[in-house]
């Protein structure tokens, strides 16, 4: 049951975003592409419990940390990097 | 299971999820787009803050230790990249975001015996998209930074060999969830299948040619969401699954456009590595009318309007900047300037439109080629700058050509045409350009900005 539950919100937030992304203006798309690297840094938050549980075993937890590592690339670098760009899209003064 | 704090954590995710979605509303115009992107990020920094406070997570040394690297590498990267790089940085990112996905997959087999079937699938299938995003990534950033060529790498036997692999990532998912407890207990079936998957991405994007890059990067943007979203499943992670699906929409809408704008199927651009090369017997003859930059400046000065139709070749000679000048310089005379972006003008989706905007040209100058075409004939010049494909009027006209039927901005439909271009060689696709051959084009051969820069010199005196 809980597979099906976890399905209807893949299922909803695909809609969601097909209809969102399609606004999204052919002049903004390098942005929109940097700014979803930083958004799919999501995966940092279930790197976070593996790589702080004891529970789990060292190994677990190393790898857990190591894929901690990269997700914050992905975030700071993500959301640093869109933000430049779009600083410099100026409307005509 | 359903403590207090599991409550706070998953209402906030609740929070975490619509403020992601309200964000990228607001990239719906470049005048808010920066404000939905701090939201964003406000949603992701919530999310991971309320995750620490997980009563499971207990040993925070290395956490701090990652996050610490991970956020100086991140904004070390960010604040580095040229703006002509970004496509690298993107598939740069692409991967790494896989990569992240694959470990979070390596731990969560590794950590657990007793893991149901469901997980097992979606575990695995985390693993495999995450691999492949990763590998093909690299593939990806080593074709756009010229490290490998950015030739299609073909060889016989090939898709034989992508059978295999198919086939063996199949037996090796079998595996794993018919037999889970050999799966989990020897670690070389896991090793196995990210080998696999690391194999799998790297023989999917080699056969690809670099023109197809923006499609590729594209693609493999939205892998990254999947995977992310796979390994949401793998963990009963709602965040992981919303923010994923977004990215993995996110990254089809664009392979979408790019391949509408290339006039091709997503299967032709991936699988056309392997078909025979398409070599046309059609023979553009005409005559090639040069022109000087000087006597360019005489028709620039009378002219009402000017569209600028630009290219990547335009950023490779670094020419957006003097570009910017000549266009003050023609608007201080009394002239309109448009500038006419084709959605695969650049290196990957809205590429030319950032090099242009850090160029302090404003976004509201910029138009997309359905616009432009409508007015195009009421245009005195248009300037064709570093581009080639993309205003290539055999697209429209020449059946048999190999790019019959691509949508493209119709600039030998205005009144002038000037095509500054450094010599006579063809473009990316290795076909002439009829273009070149029109009664109403101009040649202003020469290094771009060299070019613009001489008419600027003239507006000035």
């Amino acid at each position: 049951m809980e597979a099906i539950y976890l399905l209807f919100i893949l299922l909803l937030s695909i809609f969601i975003g097909f209809e969102l992304i399609q606004k999204v203006p052919a002049t903004l798309h390098t942005p929109l592409m940097s700014g979803a690297n930083a958004i799919s840094g999501i995966t940092v938050v279930g790197a976070l419990a593996l790589a702080g549980d004891e529970t789990l075993g060292e190994y677990a937890m190393y790898l857990g940390a190591f894929a901690v590592f990269l997700a914050t690339i992905n975030v700071v670098g993500g959301y640093l990097v869109t933000d430049r760009m779009l600083a410099m899209f100026k409307k005509k003064q | 299971m359903t403590s207090n704090i599991d409550l706070v954590i998953n209402f906030t995710y609740v929070i975490s999820a619509a403020l992601f979605i309200f964000g990228l509303k607001l990239l719906g115009h470049p005048s808010s787009a920066r404000k939905g992107n701090l939201i964003s990020g406000i949603a992701m920094l919530l999310a991971i803050v309320v995750t620490l406070l997980d009563n499971s997570i207990v040993n925070f040394q290395w956490i701090a230790i990652a996050m610490l690297a991970g956020a100086v590498v991140g904004f070390f990267a960010a604040r580095l990249i040229a703006m002509t790089d970004m496509p690298e940085m993107v598939s740069l990112l692409n991967g790494v975001g896989g990569l992240a996905s694959v470990f979070v997959a390596w731990a969560t087999i590794q950590s657990g015996a007793g893991i149901s079937a469901f997980i097992l699938v979606v575990t695995f299938l985390a693993l495999l998209i995450g691999g492949v995003t990763f590998s093909g990534s690299i593939v990806a950033w080593a074709k756009l930074s010229e490290r490998i060529t950015g030739r299609a790498v073909t060889f016989s036997g090939q898709a034989v060999v992508n059978g295999i692999i198919v086939l063996a990532i199949v037996a090796t998912g079998y595996a794993f969830v018919a037999q889970p407890d050999f799966a989990l207990s020897s670690t070389e079936v896991l090793y196995v299948a990210l080998g696999l998957s690391l194999l799998f991405g790297i023989m999917l994007v080699l056969p690809i040619g670099g023109a197809d890059m923006p499609v590729v990067i594209s693609l493999l943007n939205s892998y990254s969401g999947l995977a992310a979203c796979a390994a949401g499943f793998a963990l009963h992670n709602n965040i992981l699954i919303v923010a994923g699906s977004l990215v993995g929409a996110s990254g089809i809408i664009l392979t979408n456009i790019m391949c509408k704008a290339m006039n091709r199927s997503l299967s032709n651009v991936l699988f056309s590595g392997f078909m025979a090369v398409h070599k046309t017997d059609m023979v553009i003859e005409g005559e090639v009318k040069p022109l000087s930059a000087d006597d360019a400046y005489y028709v620039l000065e009378a002219a009402q309007s000017v569209v600028v139709i630009p290219g990547y070749g335009m950023a490779v000679a670094q020419a957006q900047h003097v570009m910017k000048e000549l266009q003050l310089q023609l608007e201080e005379n009394g002239c309109e300037v448009a500038y006419a972006i084709h959605p695969v003008a650049g290196r990957m989706p809205g590429h030319m439109n950032v090099l242009l905007a850090e160029a302090d040209v404003s976004y509201e100058q910029l138009f997309e080629m359905d616009e432009i075409n409508k007015r195009i004939e009421n245009f005195d010049v248009a300037m064709v700058i570093g581009a080639n494909d993309v205003v290539n009027p055999a697209a429209r006209e020449m059946k048999g050509s190999p790019i019959y039927g691509m949508p493209v901005i119709n600039a030998d439909l205005a009144k002038n045409v000037f095509v500054l271009k450094r010599g006579m060689a063809s473009g990316f696709a290795g076909i002439d350009n009829p273009l070149f051959f029109k009664p109403n084009t101009r040649m202003i051969f020469g290094d771009a900005k060299e070019t613009l820069g001489h008419i600027v010199r003239q507006f000035n005196d």
